[in-house]
């Protein structure tokens, strides 16, 4: 399977913006880490802006990023979302209602708490009505993203937009599920070139016992081990390197995935 | 299910789940609080997994898997199951008992393989021996008719040679009390397309398919023809008024499966029997079809079954198809005369050679399938 990589958003601790992580992650500037700077998205009406919780307002954030530098339109572009925290924040607080007397749920609550939120916000905010995808495979949520997203640009031969994003939990669900901070990745996929296309990406299946490749710096390194939408760095690395390399991602524990990356 | 259909039989009972307080109807799996899951995967016991097993349990499903594992090998067949709360009436329960000093989760709460939506991906993967790649889809209401688009995409590929199909979804106070925040719930059982219908009975299911590439077909076989999706870019809760998204979504099924309208025998609604889904899928279906296809909601049987009706209700398709046999819609008294489609009431047998059924859900996901049969 073979797709044109056309944008890149990023956001993550120190890492501020594809445009900024770019030159870190090609090894010209040193990773400094520090929060995650996530700002709510000014594509929303002002009344949904209020209500989106963080982890949909990160995922708008990549995926805004991702569509700018692909100066393409994302009302008429596909999305693949894909995390495996979800809607922690809300999740918490539901929870925490239903276990006391009252039980009294906040109906907005509700409905951001479904794993979808963040495509149903996106849908509104970019006013797109192309299909969406929304999906969790744990750990090995950013390869099931991308294998779906890749395997839509080219059996649909149309371009789609894959949305990673992973927000950690309050407690005492982060005690549970720990995850290092805020991390969302963005790509812009597309079945043929154009004027912004950065790369190809080709993919193959791998046995689980191929070692996924590893972040050089440590620090980077303990970012892609804790949280499961930076399994993507290799692949974030190896688009700011503009080398050639094949990059093993992280799956499932019998499969991993290898991308050969073709920059143009 | 099929007798059920045809005796018109209605799961719906006045809601008895766990502590919750709400004056509904539910559609519960009798016998689950008692059913435990395989003793070497005891690690995934709750509520969603042991209803998962049931439903891999039942028709000889399970059975059938094992025999494509010898046939394709278990990493050469795909996994892609649809749920949207997964196993999250184990984190309520946990939160009851929350220390109270530290106010920390018992040490017992296992989060990935009780909570986490892949919870049900991973278990139904150990479950039946498979390897292949595969995930979760957590679009909420229609999270387990995506994946059958899913799944199609990926042998089209060549990810996998076959694929492992379905969905699951379990009662929990979470969407209970959050359907009933939002007066979505009805007191009495639903009924779809009712002129009294004021929302819907949450129930709670699941379905299994096994999807594999149509090069050598025997005839009889079910076929899937199309597939459409679509966001409505609207609301997180309600679905677009005039039902644009759904239009869509139904267009795009038929235009995938190089079908037009009157190709269509039988429409199995999404009709969860809340005014505002019922009027707007309404506007969909008979702009789509006009006003004679025959269609029908099941949810007056099963309840709104959220992540796991996309599966089932594929699967009410099926038999349709099957068995020639359209079932009318259950707890459904008279058909609310601003509704313009040909709504079934009494059950009827025609032949049915190719089914669309509808599945929208919160964020305005839509999806539509269109399935066959082989000739």
């Amino acid at each position: 399977m073979r797709v044109f990589v056309e944008g890149v958003g990023l956001l993550g601790p120190g890492l501020q913006g594809w445009k900024a992580a770019r030159r870190i992650l090609a090894g010209e500037e040193p990773f400094r880490s520090a929060s995650t700077i996530i700002a709510a998205s000014e594509l929303l009406p002002p009344a949904e802006r209020r209500r989106t919780p963080v982890p949909v307002k990160l995922a708008l954030a990549v995926g805004q990023e991702a569509f700018e530098n692909a100066g393409r339109d994302a009302a008429s572009t596909a999305t693949v979302f894909t995390s495996s925290s979800g809607e922690g924040e809300t999740l918490h607080q539901m929870c925490e209602t239903l276990a006391s007397e009252e039980r009294e749920v906040s109906p907005t609550r509700f409905h951001n708490s479904v794993h979808n939120a963040a495509a149903g916000y996106w849908s509104i905010a970019t006013r797109s009505r192309e299909a969406s995808t929304s999906l969790c495979a744990y750990d090995a949520s950013f390869g099931a993203g991308l294998i779906e997203a890749m395997t839509q640009v080219v059996s649909l031969r149309k371009a789609v937009a894959l949305i990673a994003y992973d927000q950690p939990y309050p407690e005492p669900l982060h005690s549970a599920r720990p995850l290092l901070a805020s991390f969302g990745a963005a790509l812009v996929l597309t079945p043929e070139a154009s004027g912004r296309t950065s790369a190809t990406f080709e993919l193959e299946l791998l046995p689980g016992e191929e070692k996924p490749a590893r972040m050089s710096d440590s620090a980077l390194e303990e970012l892609r081990l804790g949280i499961p939408a930076a399994r993507a760095l290799p692949l974030l690395e190896a688009l700011a390197r503009k080398t050639q390399s094949d990059v093993v991602l992280d799956f499932l524990t019998e499969t991993r995935l290898r991308v050969s990356v073709n920059p143009c | 299910m099929l007798r059920a259909l045809r005796e018109k039989r209605s799961g719906l009972a006045p809601c008895g789940f766990e502590t919750a307080r709400i004056d509904t109807y539910v559609g519960p799996v009798p016998d689950l609080d008692d059913f435990r899951v395989r003793p070497d995967l005891q690690d995934y016991d709750c509520r969603n997994n042991r209803l998962a097993q049931l439903c891999l349990e039942q028709d000889g499903f399970a059975r059938e898997i094992a025999a494509a594992r010898d046939r394709y090998g278990a990493g050469r067949i795909g996994l892609y199951l649809g749920t949207s709360t997964s196993g999250l009436h184990t984190t309520e329960l946990a939160y009851r008992r929350r220390d109270p000093k530290t106010g920390a989760l018992p040490a017992d709460y296992r989060y990935a393989k009780t909570q986490n939506a892949y919870s049900l991906g991973e278990f139904v993967r150990c479950y039946l021996g498979l390897s292949g790649p595969g995930f979760v889809v957590s679009s909420a209401c229609s999270s387990s008719a995506k994946v059958l688009g899913n799944a199609a995409r990926m042998i089209a590929a060549g990810v996998c040679d076959a694929a492992v199909v379905g969905g699951v979804d379990s009662l929990c106070l979470m969407t209970l009390y959050g359907f009933h925040s939002l007066g979505l719930t009805s007191a009495g059982p639903c009924r779809p397309y009712d002129v009294d219908r004021d929302g819907i009975s949450i129930g709670e299911g699941g379905g299994f398919a096994l999807i594999e590439r149509a090069n050598r077909v025997e005839p009889g076989a079910i076929l899937l023809l199309g597939v459409g999706e679509s966001s409505d870019a609207y609301h997180m809760s309600t679905p677009h008024p005039e039902g644009l998204g759904a239009r869509m979504a139904m267009q795009q099924a038929l235009d995938s499966a190089g079908l037009d309208p009157s190709d269509i025998d039988y429409v199995n609604l999404h009709g969860t029997a809340t005014k505002s889904n019922d009027a707007s899928e309404d506007k969909a279906v008979f702009e789509v079809f006009g006003g004679q296809t025959p269609c029908s909601s099941t949810k007056g049987a099963t309840g709104h079954l959220l992540g796991a009706a996309g599966i089932t209700e594929a699967i009410v398709s099926i038999l349709a198809i099957e068995h020639g046999f359209l079932p009318g819609s259950a707890n459904t008294r008279s058909v609310d005369p601003a509704l313009k489609s040909n709504y079934l009431l009494e059950n009827k047998q025609a032949k049915v050679s190719r089914a669309l059924s509808n599945s929208f859900g919160f964020g305005g996901s839509n999806c539509s399938l269109v399935l066959g049969v082989a000739q």
